[in-house]
């Protein structure tokens, strides 16, 4: 089964590490404006999101795009494009409901997270877990397990 | 690629702006940050100028590593002559302002001059504009940041400002960028209230070419599991700086009551685990594991609801047991307000217990104080003082003036009691049974400090094979050392060492608790090394990266000297050479400094520096570290 990345925002400390370690792995360079994950934080608040392409079942990147150059890899569980095909006509980044699919200024062309082929460089450097890499079953698994823990505590102290 | 940013002169007073690179010599000399501002203050700033006056020159910078893949790669430094000491004034703080001015194409700032009308400096992708900032004169940190973010209509905009207090001229008025970072010490924000310089806003999206992508991504990561794997981060991650103070306070190592006592009674209820039912997290600053920061919310009375971030050690002393309180909301709204204001919190709770040992000896009055009842445990008094000093009102104004000038306005009989070193207050740490720290705080050239050389390591007891493995690195030292921290043999090395650790850091830009500060596991030259070849492609030995520090701080020095600092403004107040500590465990307990045991401590740190008996750089060593012939005026 594919992977997924998952962001639990409640563990994010807002450090843009990912960005860092993300724009250098794809780009040789530091720089978060070609990075294809970014925080976005509410300051005043202390609430931070780390947000990159969510792999749509049905991505609208992909339904808009005239030239079929974003296509879907079900081995991996992501959305790729072939750069032998995009014209640059941007009508994705339009299309995008998250802003996930960004403009890379220096190199001219559309980008968004290919998950590292696999071996997402974000994960391995996201020390407090905020954003994860794991089987798509067992992220809705733990979830539930989470949602339900307060439940199964009380059952044990009314046992 | 990372050496290639820029350096821009900017001229408040004629709106003139220049820009310049960097020499590759003055990048193997002084790498980047707090060294190679030093060289543009020493080269820049004519000597006796009134720090207060447009001709005083203020440097911001990022450290050469900054926005690279070394450790918290994060710190902007801040430098000027200060107003609150006459000498050196430099600060440094984490955040996100230095990657992003990083990201802009620049690396230092030299601002000159003074504005007719308030402004703010925008910096975007290589270019400079000087604009109005009329409209924002007066409002606090945090809302100036939102109000040029909307201004500018861009939400990644990071900003350094300052609040009223630094518009005020308040001497120890600081700078400030995000919710939490603060160039805290010497007076910085009041340097550019002077220059009628609100904020400086950058934005840029210019690569950073590293050099080794793959190798550095790897030694980072490397080291990334180093310091994760530290108990020292683990507990940092959840309490930040404040886990220090049960320990310190146990041990009788923290100033109550100003410096009548050593250990706090109800600590517990300053001490880290109080936070909890206010904490809502932590926060990190850029690329950092360690997200020291707190963030919390004041939960009851008049600022309920308000989020803040922090508090660090520091505030849990200056509006805590220092000022002889043990409520942690006091701690939390003096630390929001301080924030807000745009004042130092260890210079202005420092300031508060002194004056209210003053008034509990009637040295000064009600009359003086404005009807203000300055006794120990008052915190409303705290809270009323804050505002006042930041306002400059009544007696505020007279705080307002740090520590030399106050003594000055009240009289001779106070100067006893005002715990300071070359002018600028000491944090709520006492040092009588910890001569290395004493040390530290007596010679750290920015004026009384813990962040400029304390061997924080030293109160670790640690076995001599470790201790020699630090300190007998990257340059011979065959002298003896000593684990118990009581002794005084040995520590003027560790004092030297940390001095370089922390300049080095302060010149790479990246963050202190990285490195040899509070766990001896961290980073040392070696990883600086390799750091900076990874990302540079510079190929700066160990000991090399010493010398660099070295010649930095020698040049502090030199300022310092040029300023008319002497050896005995290395020195301790009077009190802790005449009072023992009344408190503490036993082995610290009715210690205080030995003046001879002190002096002879402070002839070795100076033999160890090459300076000689009056603290003077010898002809030898400035030739040695190429400084015989500063000012050079390269750039």
């Amino acid at each position: 089964m594919a992977k997924m990345i998952v962001v639990d925002h409640i563990k994010c400390t807002g450090c843009r590490n990912c960005e860092l370690v993300c724009s250098v792995r794809n780009t040789g360079a530091s720089n978060p404006s070609r990075a294809r994950i970014n925080v976005i934080k509410w300051e005043s608040e202390g609430f931070y999101f780390p947000m990159l392409c969510q792999q749509c079942q049905n991505p609208a990147c992909m339904a808009v795009c005239p030239k079929d150059a974003i296509s879907k890899d079900d081995n991996l569980g992501r959305v790729v494009i072939d750069y032998n095909l995009c014209i640059g006509c941007q009508l994705c980044v339009a299309a995008c409901p998250f802003g996930c699919m960004s403009v890379d200024t220096v190199e001219n062309r559309v980008i968004k997270c290919e998950l590292c082929d696999g071996d997402p460089e974000c994960v391995k450097f996201c020390d407090s877990k905020a954003i994860d890499y794991i089987e798509a079953d067992i992220v809705t698994l733990k979830k539930k397990r989470a949602a339900i823990e307060k439940f199964s505590e009380l059952m044990k102290r009314l046992a | 690629m990372a050496l290639n940013r820029k350096i821009a002169y900017i001229d408040l007073t004629t709106g003139e702006i220049d820009i310049k690179p960097i020499p590759l010599k003055l990048r193997e000399l002084y790498l980047g940050g707090r060294g190679l501002d030093v060289y543009l203050l020493y080269n820049h700033l004519r000597a006796g100028v009134d720090a207060l006056s447009s001709e005083n020159v203020l440097l911001v910078s990022a450290g050469i590593l900054v926005g690279t893949l070394a450790s918290a790669s994060t710190r902007t430094h801040v430098a000027a002559k200060s107003p609150l000491t006459g000498f050196i004034g430099s600060s440094n703080m984490g955040g996100f302002f230095a990657p992003e001015l990083r990201w802009a194409g620049f690396d230092h700032l030299v601002i000159k001059g003074k504005a007719e009308k308030p402004v703010y400096l925008w910096i975007n992708n290589g270019k400079i504009e000087i604009r109005n900032a009329e409209n924002i004169w007066g409002e606090g940190t945090y809302n100036t940041q939102t109000a040029i973010r909307e201004e500018l209509s861009d939400d990644e905009v990071q900003i350094m400002c300052i609040g009223p207090a630094g518009e005020k001229l308040v001497r120890f008025a600081n700078v400030r960028t995000g919710y939490k970072n603060s160039g805290g010490r010497t007076g910085m924000g009041a340097v550019l209230g002077s220059k009628n310089l609100k904020a400086i806003a950058v934005r840029g999206t210019m690569d950073i070419n590293i050099k080794y992508p793959d190798k550095a991504l790897e030694y980072n990561k490397k080291i990334i599991d180093r310091i994760t794997s530290t108990k020292f981060c683990q507990i940092m991650q959840k309490w930040g700086t404040m886990f220090i103070y049960g320990v310190t306070n146990t041990t009788g190592l923290v100033r109550v009551n100003n410096f009548q006592l050593n250990q706090h009674k109800f600590s517990e209820d300053i001490e880290c685990e109080s936070i909890e039912k206010y904490s809502v997290g932590t926060a990190g600053c850029f690329g950092c594991q360690i997200h020291c920061r707190g963030k919390y919310v004041i939960r009851t009375g008049s600022y309920a609801g308000t989020y803040s971030e922090g508090p660090e050690y520091t505030s849990q002393g200056a509006f805590g047991a220092e000022v002889g309180c043990r409520n942690m909301e006091t701690i939390l709204i003096g630390n929001h307000l301080v924030n807000d204001y745009g004042l130092d919190t260890l210079e202005t709770g420092s300031l508060i217990a002194w004056a209210m040992e003053l008034y509990e000896n009637g040295i000064i009055t009600d009359r003086d104080t404005d009807g203000i009842k300055l006794r120990f445990g008052n915190d409303n008094a705290v809270i009323e003082m804050i505002h006042k000093i930041a306002k400059r009102e009544g007696f505020g104004d007279v705080l307002a003036e740090g520590p030399v000038r106050a003594i000055g306005k009240i009289g001779k009989e106070s100067e006893r009691y005002c715990i300071h070193v070359k002018g600028m207050s000491n944090l709520h740490s006492d040092e009588r049974a910890t001569p290395s720290l004493a040390l530290g705080i007596a010679t750290a050239s920015r004026g009384s400090d813990h962040l400029r050389s304390r061997p924080a390591i030293d109160l670790y007891h640690l076995p001599l094979e470790l201790l020699k493995k630090i300190y007998c690195q990257p340059t011979p030292y065959d002298g003896p050392l000593s684990s118990d921290y009581r002794d005084y043999t040995g520590k003027a090395r560790m004092v030297q060492w940390q001095e370089m650790c922390y300049e080095a850091v302060d010149c790479l830009g990246v963050c202190k608790y990285h490195t040899i500060f509070l766990s001896p596991n961290l980073m040392n030259f070696e990883d600086f090394s390799n750091f900076l070849f990874y990302n540079t492609g510079l190929k700066i030995e160990p000991e090399k990266i010493w010398e660099v520090a070295d010649r930095a701080y020698t040049l502090e020095r030199l300022f310092n000297i040029r300023e008319g600092l002497t050896r005995k403004d290395d020195w301790l107040p009077d009190r802790y050479f005449d009072e023992p500590t009344p408190l503490g465990l036993d082995i610290v307990k009715g210690k205080k400094i030995d003046r001879k045991k002190f002096k002879k401590m402070l002839d070795e740190y100076y033999e160890l520096h090459g300076w000689d008996e009056n603290g003077v750089p010898t002809a030898e060593i400035l030739e040695k570290l190429s400084l015989d012939k500063e000012p050079t005026h390269i750039l």
